[in-house]
């Protein structure tokens, strides 16, 4: 769908016409990411997250395929292969810091965007879908980025694989058989290297897939926007191209800025020095942690230190390890239900004085959270992360409906056009004014 | 035309509405659902321990070498074994404990073999998420309990290697091994 005011495909050349009417690709281009998208005029800087994380994903797509044609999944040969990459391979140093930082970038990229929803109540009616199979997306990164860190098999990847694959053995009854499966043996070992790699070449081009249906279910309502009143009519518009493919490109060069900056000079910033060691599965490294990104959930998977137990007795009804896990999975599952707990018919924060409080305390408590799952497990982080880990299910499940219920919303703006000119003739027409 | 119609709409001596080409319509999908169904078997167990992962022969361990409180680690399908030499103070520690005031509850006798009670042979696997606890090597830090300390998130095990504090579940797990000779410990 798009708005009746959107420009028309009107191809001249002869052979762009012939190809119009047998493949109409450039139409489609057009009608989607050119101008004859009519897209609010008002969007601000954070509406730019979304094609940088497409184009996160085609830096990872790129350089990932050419890593694996230097690369050899056999636990015997994976680690010196990826130093094969780093010292032999031309430019194979570059390919590979730059697919290691990019997914670094990828999740800065796809937090802002995340947060930005959040915020901008981009989640709510008509656009509810499009925040699934956004949270869809974010768990195929998740597995995604999880399975390539396995690959270069050093220290932190097997004992990554070996804790994260451990979560499924915390299942009542099938876990342990389950865990045995996922890994096809009892600690990681080819097999599961193997598939490992399979899957990590495998799921980007799922993740592409849902990422052409969440655009696809984009352009049903159209972009959200700063206020979140829908697009009234053509004066609250402008074309997506050359508007907003400007806008994205000098966006693209600032991502770029910073990314470089990360790739050239700080390539090993977000890495362990651990992972440089070759994977011994008789050797633990004294402090493990899972990649920064990872760090909330981590956090909130080892919140849960004692069992949930009927007081007074050993009677336990759910052991510490399953809380936690199903704890880590909820953190993201919840978000699937977050067009629903949040009520409030205002969309945007901007109109939303309590909210705006309770969005920025959550994003405190998940920097918190942060924070101490990247820092050992020990006092007073422990301590820190389970009210941390507490607070963000509160926010969710109690303040968040609460507000919605209790909150008055300071008044919207009659229309996008207004609240970027001061007045819209629209408005002035309307009988009311 | 007419005639399949007919012969579709009404069977001889079945139910007026109910086709011959519902029975064929059924039959075949179900046909159909089995089969996938049956292929997803070797596509699912392709995924369960290959033949050669599950060979993984036997770990013979010789022990003479293991002075009285000292432990080392043996290599049992790819994991570490903890064998563990208790002295009888650490055998006393252990079987002071009050039972039910164990998360996991066993006696150091039900994890050890009869009359080799000094003997302490469990997985080095941390029953919480797979990491392997510190307390076998020299200057290893042994936990609050003076068994085992898992670094990664704080699990402690005793001497009798039973899980006492932390997020672990369950007890170092005692693999199923023989005495084939007084010093020779075969497990697997």
């Amino acid at each position: 769908m798009s708005f009746p005011w959107a420009k028309h495909y009107q191809p001249t050349h002869p052979a762009m016409v012939w190809l119009d009417e047998r493949l109409p690709l450039p139409r489609f281009v057009y009608n989607s990411v050119g101008a004859g998208f009519p897209v609010p005029r008002n969007l601000n800087y954070m509406w730019n997250f979304g094609v940088l994380a497409g184009f996160c994903l085609m830096v990872q797509i790129v350089t990932g395929v050419i890593l694996a044609m230097h690369y050899a999944a056999n636990t015997d040969v994976a680690f010196s292969s990826t130093e094969h990459i780093m010292r032999d391979v031309n430019w194979g140093w570059m390919l590979r810091y730059g697919h290691a930082n990019g997914a670094s970038a990828f999740f800065v990229v796809v937090y802002a965007h995340i947060f930005r929803g959040l915020y901008f109540g981009s989640y709510k009616a008509p656009r509810e879908m499009i925040w699934l199979l956004g949270v869809v997306i974010f768990l195929l990164m998740m597995a995604t980025a999880f399975m390539g860190y396995v690959l270069p098999w050093g220290q932190m990847s097997f004992w990554g694989a070996q804790v994260i694959t451990g979560l499924f053995s915390a299942i009542p009854l099938l876990g342990d058989a389950l865990h045995t499966w996922l890994l096809g043996g009892f600690a990681p070992d080819n097999a599961a290297l193997n598939r490992f790699f399979s899957l990590h070449f495998l799921l980007p081009f799922v993740i592409l897939g849902v990422v052409i249906l969440h655009i696809w279910a984009l352009h049903i309502p159209g972009s959200s926007n700063p206020t979140g009143v829908e697009v009234k009519s053509e004066s609250d518009t402008v074309p997506f191209h050359p508007y907003y493919t400007a806008k994205d490109g000098f966006g693209l060069a600032v991502f770029l800025f910073f990314y470089c900056g990360l790739l050239f000079f700080f390539p090993n910033a977000l890495g362990h020095p651990d992972n440089y060691i070759t994977a011994n599965p008789l050797q633990t490294p004294a402090h493990i942690v899972p990649e920064w990104y990872f760090w909330p959930f981590y956090a909130i998977l080892r919140a849960f230190t004692s069992d949930l137990a009927i007081p007074f007795t050993h009677i336990v009804l759910v052991p510490a390890k399953l809380l936690g896990v199903l704890a880590m999975f909820s953190s993201i599952l919840v978000w699937f239900a977050l067009p629903w707990l949040d009520t409030s018919p205002v969309r945007s924060g901007h109109y939303r004085p309590t909210f705006r409080k309770a969005y920025w305390a959550l994003v405190v408590d998940v920097v918190i959270l942060g924070y101490c799952g990247g820092s050992p497990a020990e006092e007073p982080f422990v301590m820190i992360s389970q009210l941390a880990a507490a607070y963000y299910f509160l926010h969710f499940f109690i303040i968040l409906p609460l507000i919605s219920l209790v909150e008055t919303p300071q008044p919207l703006p009659f229309s996008i056009t207004e609240s970027v000119l001061g007045r819209d003739e629209h408005a002035t027409l309307a009988p009311a004014e | 035309m007419t005639q399949t119609e007919v012969a579709d709409g009404v069977e001889p001596g079945g139910q007026p509405g109910v086709r011959r080409r519902d029975f064929i319509e059924i039959a075949a999908v179900s046909a159909a659902g089995v089969g996938a169904l049956a292929v997803l078997v070797p596509l699912i167990s392709q995924m369960a321990p290959s033949a050669d992962v599950l060979a993984e022969a036997s770990t013979e361990v010789d022990i003479s070498a293991i002075a009285v409180g000292q432990a080392i680690k043996a290599v049992f399908r790819k994991q570490p074994v903890f064998v563990r030499h208790l002295t009888p103070a650490e055998i006393a520690e252990a079987d002071k404990v009050p039972l039910e005031s164990l998360r996991d509850p066993q006696t150091l006798e039900q994890r050890t073999k009869p009359g080799k009670t000094q003997w302490l042979i469990t997985m080095g696997v941390c029953t919480h998420l797979g990491c392997v606890p510190l307390g076998t090597g020299q200057g290893e830090p042994k936990g609050e309990f003076g068994g085992y300390f898992c670094p990664c998130h704080g699990s402690q095990y005793d001497t009798a290697a039973r899980i006492r504090k932390g997020p672990a579940p369950k007890n170092l797990q005692v693999p199923d091994y023989v005495f084939s000779s007084p010093t020779v410990v075969k497990i697997g």
